[in-house]
C-alpha cells in the first residue's frame, strides 16, 4: 500500500520535476547566450534615463567583459565612463562570482584613488538607471526556482515563458521571462515586487547578429511604479577582442589603455 | 590683467570644445563652481579676513588632456582659476600637470600629480602625501583635501608583484587652517614673530616613497615605505621660558607600513598600519619634534539596505616615548596622550535614481574627547549641474585638541557646480 502510494507520488512528481529541470536548463542556456557569448566582449553603452516628467540624463561608458570558465561561471568586468561629465574618466571593475559576493573597485580620478566597494547590494541601481547591478552582469541561475509556464509567440518569435521565483530573500517576488527559442535571448522580462505587483519590465528592442552571436543591441527597462525608464544601446559590439588577464588590475583601473576604451 | 586674458582664452577654447574630444586626442573639460562657507557660532574672530565667512570663491577648473595615437604617451593639466571673494584676489592653482609614458612593464609620470595610498577614509597612515586641511574644514569639496606632489612616479609591473616609486625632489607642506580665517589653539598668542622653515632644497632632502602590492589569497596586500618629512609643522621656540620667536619646522620622518583588504560578510574589511620613525628625536626628549609613533586602522564598510552604505573605522596613534616627551615639554604646551584614538562613521544614502545623495561623516576621539560631524546633501539638477549643502560641526572637552580647537568654527557651506 505504502509502496503504491510512493509510486503514485513519483509518477505525479515526475513531469513537474522534469519541467523544472527543463526550465532551469533553458535559463542556463539563455544566460549563456545573453551574458556569456565569446571569450571576451567590448561595447560602447549609451544609456538614456528618462524621468516621468520627460527629463533626460545620459550615461555613456565602455564595457569590457571576459569569461573565466564555463558559461554561468566567473567573469571580470571593466567599465570606463565618458558621461556624465562629473564622472568622466572614472573606471569601475568587478570580479563576478556567481555563488558569492562580487569584488568591486572604483577609481576616482580627481584624487587618484582606487577604492574597494562593498558588493552585496546587487539589487541596487547601476549608475542611477533602472537596471540593477544584477541586471547588468546576471544573477546566478541556481538562486531561483524556474518553471516553464507555456510556450507562446512574442514579437514574431516563438518563446518559452518561464517563471523564476527567488529561493532566498530578495526585493522581488517573481520574474517572468520570454525566452526566444531560436536565439535563447530574453525578449521580455517582468519583475514583480514583494506584494506581487508588476514593478519593472525589460524588453529587448533590437537583436543583431554580431560575429555569429545574436546580441541584444537595444534594450529598455521601465519602472512602472515611478514611470522612470532607461534605454540602453550597445554600439560597436566586438567579441574575442583578446583582452589580457592582467588588464583587470589596479594598474589599468588607474590608467586604462586608450585603444581598449575608445 | 594677464590672468584675465589667460582665463578668457581658456573659456573661449572650452566653449568651443564643449567638453568633447578635439582632433588628435586632445580634450578640454572642467567645471565652474561657486563655493561659500559661513561660521554660524556667532563668534567674531579678531583681525579676520572674512568675518563670519570662512570661504567665498568662484572657481573655474580647466582640464586639458591628450595622448599620442599609440596611446603610450600623454599629458594632463588641471588648472583652477579662482577669485577669492573674501580678499578680492584672483588666483591660479595648478592642481595637476604631468606628462607620462607607458609600456608593457612600466609607467613613468613626471610633474605635479595626486598620489593617494592606503585604505583609510579621511584617515591617513601610509598616505604621506600633502593635504589641505584648511579646504577640508571650510567646506570645499572633499577632493580639495588632497593636493598634488611635484614628483616623478615610476611604476613597475613584473609578473609577481607591482611596484610604485614616488620621488619628490621638492617638499610640499600640508595647508593648515590659518588664524586669519579660523579660531585656533595658540599656546603663545603674544609671540608675533613667526617664520616657517622649509627643508633646504637639496639632494639629501629628496623625498622617496615606495609601495609594493599584490593579491595574496584574496587579500589585497600593500607594503609601504617612505623617507621624507613630517608635513604638519612642529613648533620651535627660540627660548622656552620667554619666547620671542616661533619657527615652524618639518622634522625628518621615515615610515614603514602595510595594508590588507578583502571582502568579508557582505562588506569590505581592511587593516592598515604604519611605524612612524621620527628620526631626529628617537629618544623622544625634544619637545619640538613629534615622538615616533605606531599608527593603525581597522575599517569595515557594507551596504545597509538599498542604495545605503555604512562605513566604520577605528584608528589609533601610539607614542613610543611619552615619558621623556612629558619631562621635556615646556610650560604652555598641551600634553598629548600616549594613545590618541579616533572612531569614524560614514553613512550614505542615494535617492531618486542617485540624483540625491545624503551623507553623514563623523570623527569622534574617545581619548581627546572631541569630534567633527559633517552632514551633507547633494542634488544633481541635471547631469551637469549640482548643488551641495553641508555643515562642519566641531566640538570637544578641551580647546587644545585637534577638533576641539575648532569648536568656534562650526560652519555651513554650499557649492553650486556646472561641469562640462
Amino acid at each position: 500500500m505504502i509502496r503504491r502510494f510512493i509510486g503514485t507520488v513519483f509518477v505525479l512528481l515526475l513531469p513537474v520535476t522534469a519541467l523544472a529541470a527543463d526550465a532551469t536548463e533553458i535559463m542556463k542556456k539563455s544566460q549563456a547566450a545573453f551574458l556569456y557569448p565569446g571569450i571576451d566582449f567590448k561595447a560602447r553603452v549609451v544609456m538614456r534615463l528618462t524621468a516621468k516628467g520627460g527629463q533626460e540624463r545620459t550615461r555613456e561608458l565602455t564595457m569590457l567583459r571576459k569569461n573565466y570558465g564555463l558559461p554561468g561561471g566567473n567573469q571580470k568586468y571593466f567599465i570606463y565612463f565618458f558621461k556624465p561629465s562629473d564622472v568622466r574618466d572614472m573606471t569601475f571593475m568587478v570580479y563576478k562570482y556567481p555563488a558569492k559576493d562580487d569584488d568591486r573597485w572604483l577609481f576616482v580620478p580627481s584624487i587618484n584613488l582606487v577604492q574597494r566597494i562593498a558588493a552585496s547590494d546587487s539589487r541596487s541601481s547601476f549608475v542611477g538607471s533602472d537596471f540593477t547591478y544584477e541586471d547588468v552582469s546576471g544573477r546566478d541561475v541556481e538562486s531561483d526556482e524556474h518553471k516553464l509556464v507555456k510556450d507562446e509567440a512574442c514579437g514574431g518569435r516563438e518563446c518559452h515563458v518561464i517563471e523564476s521565483v527567488p529561493k532566498g530573500g530578495t526585493n522581488y517576488s517573481k520574474k517572468v521571462s520570454w525566452i526566444d527559442k531560436a536565439s535563447l535571448l530574453p525578449m521580455k522580462e517582468e519583475y514583480y515586487d514583494v506584494r506581487g505587483e508588476l514593478d519593472r519590465t525589460f524588453t529587448s528592442d533590437e537583436v543583431m547578429d554580431v560575429e555569429g552571436h545574436p546580441t541584444v543591441t537595444k534594450r529598455t527597462m521601465k519602472n512602472l511604479k515611478s514611470g522612470h525608464r532607461t534605454e540602453a544601446a550597445f554600439e560597436g559590439v566586438k567579441y574575442d577582442v583578446g583582452i589580457k588577464d592582467d588588464f583587470f588590475s589596479e594598474r589599468y583601473l588607474r590608467n586604462p589603455p586608450k585603444e581598449l576604451i575608445q | 590683467m594677464k590672468i584675465r586674458r589667460y582665463i578668457l582664452l581658456f573659456v573661449a577654447a572650452a566653449s568651443f570644445a564643449q567638453g568633447t574630444a578635439l582632433a588628435n586626442g586632445i580634450s578640454i573639460n572642467g567645471f565652474v563652481q561657486g563655493n561659500f562657507s559661513a561660521r554660524v557660532t556667532g563668534e567674531a574672530l579678531p583681525n579676520s579676513d572674512g568675518g563670519d565667512f570662512l570661504l567665498g570663491e568662484e572657481r573655474l577648473q580647466l582640464e586639458l588632456a591628450g595622448h599620442n595615437k599609440a596611446g603610450n604617451a600623454g599629458f594632463l593639466s588641471k588648472t583652477d582659476f579662482f577669485h577669492d571673494a573674501i580678499t578680492n584676489t584672483a588666483n591660479i592653482d595648478l592642481r595637476e600637470a604631468y606628462g607620462e609614458l607607458t609600456s608593457r612593464y612600466f609607467d613613468f609620470r613626471v610633474g605635479r600629480q595626486m598620489v593617494t595610498w592606503g585604505i583609510g577614509d579621511l584617515l591617513f597612515i601610509n598616505d604621506v602625501f600633502p593635504k589641505d586641511w584648511s579646504a577640508f574644514f571650510s567646506g570645499q569639496p572633499t577632493e580639495y583635501l588632497k593636493i598634488g606632489s611635484d614628483a616623478l612616479k615610476f611604476d613597475f609591473y613584473p609578473k609577481f608583484i607591482s611596484i610604485g616609486l614616488i620621488v619628490t625632489p621638492l617638499f610640499r607642506e600640508d595647508n593648515l587652517p590659518s588664524n586669519n580665517r579660523f579660531f585656533l589653539w595658540d599656546p603663545f598668542p603674544a609671540v608675533s614673530d613667526r617664520q616657517t622653515v622649509n627643508p633646504d632644497k637639496n639632494f639629501k632632502n629628496v623625498e622617496v616613497a615606495l609601495r609594493l602590492y599584490r593579491d595574496i589569497g584574496g587579500f589585497e596586500t600593500s607594503l609601504y615605505f617612505s623617507k621624507g618629512f613630517w608635513r604638519t609643522p612642529s613648533l620651535l621656540l627660540d627660548n622656552t621660558t620667554t619666547p620671542t620667536q616661533i619657527s615652524f619646522v618639518f622634522p625628518r620622518l621615515l615610515t614603514y607600513g602595510f595594508s590588507v583588504e578583502r571582502s568579508v560578510l557582505g562588506g569590505v574589511f581592511g587593516l592598515e598600519s604604519g611605524y612612524y620613525d621620527s628620526m631626529e628625536d628617537r629618544a623622544g626628549t625634544n619637545y619640538s619634534i613629534p615622538n615616533s609613533q605606531w599608527r593603525y586602522l581597522a575599517g569595515y564598510k557594507r551596504p545597509l539596505w538599498r542604495e545605503a552604505t555604512l562605513g566604520l573605522q577605528y584608528y589609533g596613534e601610539y607614542m613610543f616615548r611619552q615619558g621623556p616627551y612629558r619631562t621635556n615639554l615646556p610650560a604652555g604646551f598641551s600634553v598629548q596622550d600616549r594613545l590618541r584614538h579616533i572612531m569614524t562613521t560614514r553613512l550614505t544614502q542615494m535617492l531618486w535614481h542617485q540624483t540625491l545623495r545624503l551623507s553623514l561623516f563623523a570623527f569622534f576621539s574617545p581619548s581627546d574627547v572631541d569630534y567633527q560631524i559633517i552632514p551633507e546633501v547633494q542634488y544633481h539638477f541635471t547631469d551637469e549641474f549640482s548643488a551641495t549643502v553641508g555643515a562642519n560641526v566641531f566640538g570637544g572637552k578641551d580647546s587644545d585638541t585637534f577638533f576641539g580647537q575648532l569648536d568656534k568654527n562650526d560652519n555651513v557651506y554650499c557649492a553650486l557646480r556646472y561641469t562640462f
